[in-house]
């Protein structure tokens, strides 16, 4: 088993169908499969044991996940927004690697020990080479790693989550009828590469024959500029994306793209008042999609389809109604258990800890091991209930990792830096629910003194990125702690106006 | 032969390839245009179709055995029909999944 298998049939069935096009530049599936070979080749002829890009989308990724395949090493897809310390981390711990970066950052970053850095440019070119691709000769070990995705836990350092061939391909072949996509369908992905739902977007556009529309850096006006002028009739998005388009068409009031069939959505919790006013806006006759996922299980394990969507937002009927919040019934081959701190399953309607169990199922992090228990079930960390009809409602993690735009963010890794700024004697980072993000990151301090909202906000985009820098900061005299001294965020959380 | 999930196979007398989705236990009398299959790797002895085993299979198609205890995909198309102990398979239902990616 091999991802290669995915592109392979493609590149047979429908060879000069265009698989993915970014821009003014194409690849058809064939050229994609040959270009995969020469990448695998070169690959091989280095020390390297990852295949790693840092960089917005362009052809290069699926080039990379592919090629990375073919030549039987783990790709990497590293969230181009990391700088410093952060980036140094993650790059040591893949090393050694061939790292595809932009100019600049190739630049910046050649002359490390064990790091082949190419430009993207130039991995492209060695793409559309001359040479002859290999033979099909990719290994097909199911177990071997094909994706490694960092993500963020409560505390510390990014984990490594492993994705093995076995999960990516039994996820697309569970989910992907092969070539379902007509000629002329078009799927516009904007979610980053380092994001499990892009890795998604690649390998099932690429099943089902769908040309992949890239956008490598979202704005709304610019979204909405690729969906008119490819004729896009696909499209995935995380919510905060929808938010900013429907925002946008509601501003400037113009209609939506008239090619666009299908929109899906996931990555965090849709809030209710957005997808209510896509619906209303977009014509009845396109096709929303809440995709409910992880990163440790190759993305979508639940899927609340269009004609769910339809029967909720157009029903009055509050039980009906309210499904339109819910992310809706697990995937074939996907078993889904509600289960409480002691880890019994707990009856319909009642909420619990969300657990999941199936092929596409990983759980397993890098140097850490599976997190998989008896029977093969994974615990999500996510809170949630099923109701009566099977239907899955996502109430928010149950651990403190806070989700912000499709993001997890670790609020220990914001208090840690918080804590070195001289002015803060004690600090804790919460989550609160937010219409644009999801949720929005908000901290309460002790000072030791004179303390200035700027000056830590600053701090903290100073030594971690903007999407952790706290929006709003409140000083309190002193935080709850419980007898032992655990921090209780919960009441951290409802002061600052979160959930309980 | 004995067949274990996520091997590949191919037939040796026509170019259809598969990937075993599931399978029986123990031996498992799988042919393709008549013929037992062979593993993907391995050389095709060739041969001759079988007059009534030549209905061909489509690629992304599974295909099932009656109570769906065998579960093939056929990732090459050929012109001989996939069969279990002489019965042939069948095309197995495409459950329509919204596209959410």
């Amino acid at each position: 088993m091999n991802l290669m298998m995915l592109l392979e049939m493609a590149s047979g069935a429908m060879g000069d169908r265009v698989a993915v096009q970014c821009d003014d530049d194409r690849f058809s599936h064939a050229e994609l499969y040959a270009g995969a070979g020469r990448i695998a080749a070169f690959a091989r002829g280095t020390a390297a044991e990852h295949l790693a890009v840092l960089d917005t989308s362009s052809p290069a990724v699926p080039l990379a996940l592919f090629g990375s395949g073919w030549a039987g090493k783990p790709f990497v897809p590293l969230n181009y927004r990391l700088t410093g310390d952060e980036l140094d981390a993650l790059i040591e711990r893949i090393t050694p690697a061939i790292l595809v970066a932009d100019a600049e950052r190739a630049r910046q970053l050649s002359g490390r020990d064990g790091l082949e850095v190419v430009t993207r440019e130039d991995f492209l070119a060695i793409a559309r080479g001359d040479e002859t691709p290999p033979d099909p000769d990719w290994q097909m070990e199911p177990e071997e790693i094909a994706i490694l995705l960092f993500t963020s836990g409560t505390t510390g350092a990014p984990k490594a989550a492993v994705l093995r061939h076995r999960h990516m391909v039994s996820y697309i072949l569970g989910s992907v009828e092969f070539m379902a996509a007509a000629e002329d369908d078009a799927a516009l992905v904007s979610v980053p590469p380092y994001h499990v739902a892009g890795m998604a977007a690649v390998l099932s556009s690429i099943y089902a024959g769908r040309r992949i529309v890239q956008l490598p850096n979202f704005s709304a006006d610019r979204w909405l500029d690729v969906a008119r002028s490819a004729g896009v009739t696909n499209a995935f998005v995380v919510p905060t994306m929808l938010q900013r388009i429907v925002a946008e068409l509601e501003q400037k009031g113009g209609e939506p793209p008239s090619t666009l069939r299908a929109l899906a959505y996931g990555g965090g919790k849709m809030p209710l008042p957005v997808i209510d006013r896509a619906m209303n806006l977009f014509p009845p006759t396109v096709d929303f999609t809440n995709a409910y996922g992880l990163t440790e299980t190759s993305s979508t394990i639940a899927v609340l389809g269009p004609d769910d969507h339809r029967v909720a937002a157009f029903n009055d009927d509050p039980a009906v109604k309210r499904r339109l919040g819910s992310a809706g019934k697990p995937l074939p081959g996907v078993e889904v258990e509600i289960r409480d701190e002691d880890g019994k399953p707990v009856p319909a309607g009642e909420p619990g800890e969300i657990w999941v169990r199936g092929e596409q199922v990983s759980g397993e992090y890098l140097g850490r091991g599976s997190l998989l228990v008896e029977g093969g079930w994974f615990p999500t960390h996510d809170g949630g209930f099923l109701d009566e009809e099977g239907y899955l409602y996502v109430q928010g993690r149950i651990d403190d990792v806070i989700v912000r735009g499709g993001e997890n963010l670790s609020p220990g890794e914001i208090e840690d830096v918080l804590h070195d700024h001289p002015a803060v004697a004690d600090c804790a980072v919460v989550g609160v629910p937010d219409e644009e993000w999801g949720e929005a990151v908000v901290a309460a301090v002790v000072p030791t003194g004179d303390a200035s909202v700027e000056d830590l906000q600053a701090w903290v985009k100073q030594h971690l990125r903007s999407s952790r820098v706290p929006e709003r900061i409140e000083f309190w005299d002193e935080l709850p702690y419980n007898e032992t001294g655990k921090l209780l965020r919960r009441k951290v959380r409802e002061a600052l106006g979160g959930a309980a | 032969m004995e067949l274990k999930a996520g091997s590949r196979l191919k037939s040796a007398v026509c170019d259809t390839q598969v990937m075993v989705i599931a399978a029986p236990a123990g031996d498992v009398d799988l042919t393709c245009g008549g013929a037992p299959l062979v593993d993907v790797t391995a050389d095709a002895p060739g041969g001759e179709i079988a007059a009534d085993h030549k209905n061909g299979t489509q690629i992304g198609k599974r295909y099932v055995n009656e109570d769906a205890t065998l579960e093939l995909l056929c990732t090459k198309p050929g012109e001989g029909s996939l069969a279990l102990a002489g019965t042939a398979l069948t095309l197995k239902e495409a459950k329509a999944l919204p596209s959410s990616d």
